[in-house]
């Protein structure tokens, strides 16, 4: 479903991602794991167009998508829930939601709402609360339930469990699961490891911009050289 | 001294003068809650709606409130255009070029209307322009009391937009969150150009409601647009209902201050309360903090 290549990008002259190639199948939850600054969120703004590519491919469903383009990655269906939210604080929860279809699954706008609203009950009772008055873990239900009013095809999630409660933290890859249960492929940026690599298929470890391990779920945890590094075994 | 029968037409006369200043406040308040920046042209662009309503009138004869169907929907069209062919094309994405871009318009706007249109003080001659209706004992001119309903009708309308379109929505969420608005597919730079041509569009609604009972110069705007900051800060930058507030205020203000000593110096309680607002509640009556 979605093929990057080669993928290189970076800020200025601070070249970031050096060369990644990742790939992903339909139905399938990929974890793209590192340490802070290892390049994961350039790359997901790369997929999501926010920041065009300098060399590489990246292509969807067949398709070569255009570089730098956040409209036509929503078209595709490649829909991004950013690290630290980015919702709207001054809006209402319903008004932040509905602006999820602002382009992208328009035509159903009502019936995602509902959908929306039954995978988090608690955003129901809170629809005409100001969004940015909301705790860590409601503001993040909005930002995935934003995301998923597009419709989306694939689902990037960069670090959802970041700042949340040990119990926000189950509940939130609970609700991945869950998604991903639905039929929906995911590509789930985290920091946590032992729990993303509990629910993914596959994964990714990126170090300084390179992909340095790839395999199952199950290779991963295992490696020692990653427990080392990342697992604290 | 001061009774009743002459305190109650000069409030009155404020109200009605302070919706006005209102309405211009708002276009300054919006372009400033969307793209962060004083619109130092905002006078500028009065100026060249006002010009617009007197020469469809004395050319067409076309009455300053049939122009309310033309002119508005031309400014919106040239404030739309100014942002994405000038402004946000010379500013780089720099906040703080946009500011000087729009001091840098203003002037050329200004000087070229001297050069075209002289410094000549024009006004309209309409059938209505010293009728009078009684409100509650006091007389106010008919142009005064449109103005102040076209006002109203205006803040509301704009209001509901606001509140109720997906645009107006939109727009909201560029103010405070762009990422977030990329990220749902909202054009960031038409977003910021509907803004700015909502807020010059606005201008042409002022400039038609305030034509019948003003005039017009290439210098008019000077008076028009540090009252309308002062309103802006005074309600609280972005803030339109603190826009509404303070410009009614403002015209109360302003009205009581030259009941009591004269016309001339009647402007300074609007400064000395932009001066204690500065002071005392910086982020305004309606503004947030920080």
């Amino acid at each position: 479903m979605l093929e990057v290549s080669a993928l290189r990008a970076g800020y200025g002259p601070v070249e970031i991602l050096r060369g990644v190639s990742l790939d992903l199948a339909a139905g399938e939850i990929v974890a793209l794991l590192g340490a802070n600054g290892a390049g994961k969120t350039t790359f997901n703004g790369v997929l999501a167009g926010l920041l065009r590519a300098r060399a590489g491919a990246v292509s969807f469903e067949g398709a070569a998508l255009p570089a730098g383009d956040p409209k036509a990655a929503l078209d595709a269906g490649i829909v991004l829930v950013p690290e630290g939210r980015h919702i709207f604080p001054n809006l209402t929860v319903r008004e932040n939601l509905w602006l999820g279809g602002y382009r992208r699954g328009r035509a159903n706008r009502g019936r995602n709402l509902e959908r929306v609203l039954d995978t988090f009950p608690r955003l129901r009772e809170r629809l005409g609360q100001r969004a940015g008055t909301m705790s860590g873990g409601e503001q993040q239900m909005v930002a995935i339930g934003r995301g998923l009013m597009a419709e989306p095809r694939l689902l990037i999630l960069d670090e959802p469990s970041l700042g949340l409660s040990p119990l926000m933290v189950e509940e939130m890859f609970a609700l991945i699961g869950r998604l991903n249960g639905q039929g929906l492929s995911i590509l789930l940026v985290e920091q946590n490891v032992h729990l993303t690599l509990d629910i993914a298929h596959r994964g990714f470890v990126m170090e300084n911009g390179r992909i340095t391990a790839a395999g199952t779920a199950a290779a991963l945890a295992s490696d020692p050289e990653l427990q080392r590094s990342y697992l604290g075994v | 001294m001061l009774n009743l029968t002459i305190l109650w037409p000069a409030i009155l006369n404020g109200v009605t003068t302070g919706a006005l200043y209102a309405l211009i406040a708002l276009g300054l308040t919006l372009i400033y809650g969307v793209l962060h920046i004083i619109n130092f042209a905002h006078g500028a662009l009065l100026m060249v709606g006002l010009y617009a309503v007197y020469f469809l009138f004395r050319f067409l004869g076309l009455d300053p409130y049939v122009s309310l169907l033309v002119v508005p929907p031309a400014m919106f069209v040239l404030g739309y255009a100014l942002q994405r062919g000038i402004i946000s094309r010379a500013a780089h994405g720099r906040d703080e070029n946009i500011l000087l871009v729009t001091l840098g318009l203003s002037i050329v706007i200004e000087n070229l209307a001297l050069m075209l249109f002289s410094s000549d003080t024009q006004t309209v001659d309409t059938a209505y322009g010293f009728a009078t209706v009684d409100v509650l004992g006091a007389f106010i001119p008919v142009p005064k009391a449109v103005a102040f309903a076209g006002a109203v009708v205006s803040a509301l309308a704009l209001w509901l937009f606001m509140a109720r379109t997906d645009l107006g929505r939109a727009i909201r969420a560029v103010a405070k969150e762009r990422k977030g608005a990329r990220l749902v597919g909202i054009d960031v730079e038409h977003v910021y150009a509907m803004s700015f041509g909502i807020g010059v569009g606005v201008l042409g609604i002022a400039a038609c409601l305030l034509l019948p009972s003003y005039y017009v110069t290439p210098q008019v705007g000077h008076g028009f647009i540090l009252i309308a900051f002062t309103i802006v800060v005074l309600g609280g930058m972005g803030s339109f209902v603190g826009a509404l507030i303070g410009g009614i205020i403002i015209g109360v203000v302003e009205a009581i201050g030259g009941l009591m000593l004269g016309e001339s110096l009647g402007q300074i309680g609007i400064f000395a309360i932009f001066i204690l607002i500065l002071l005392f509640r910086p982020q305004g009556l309606l503004g947030q903090r920080g």
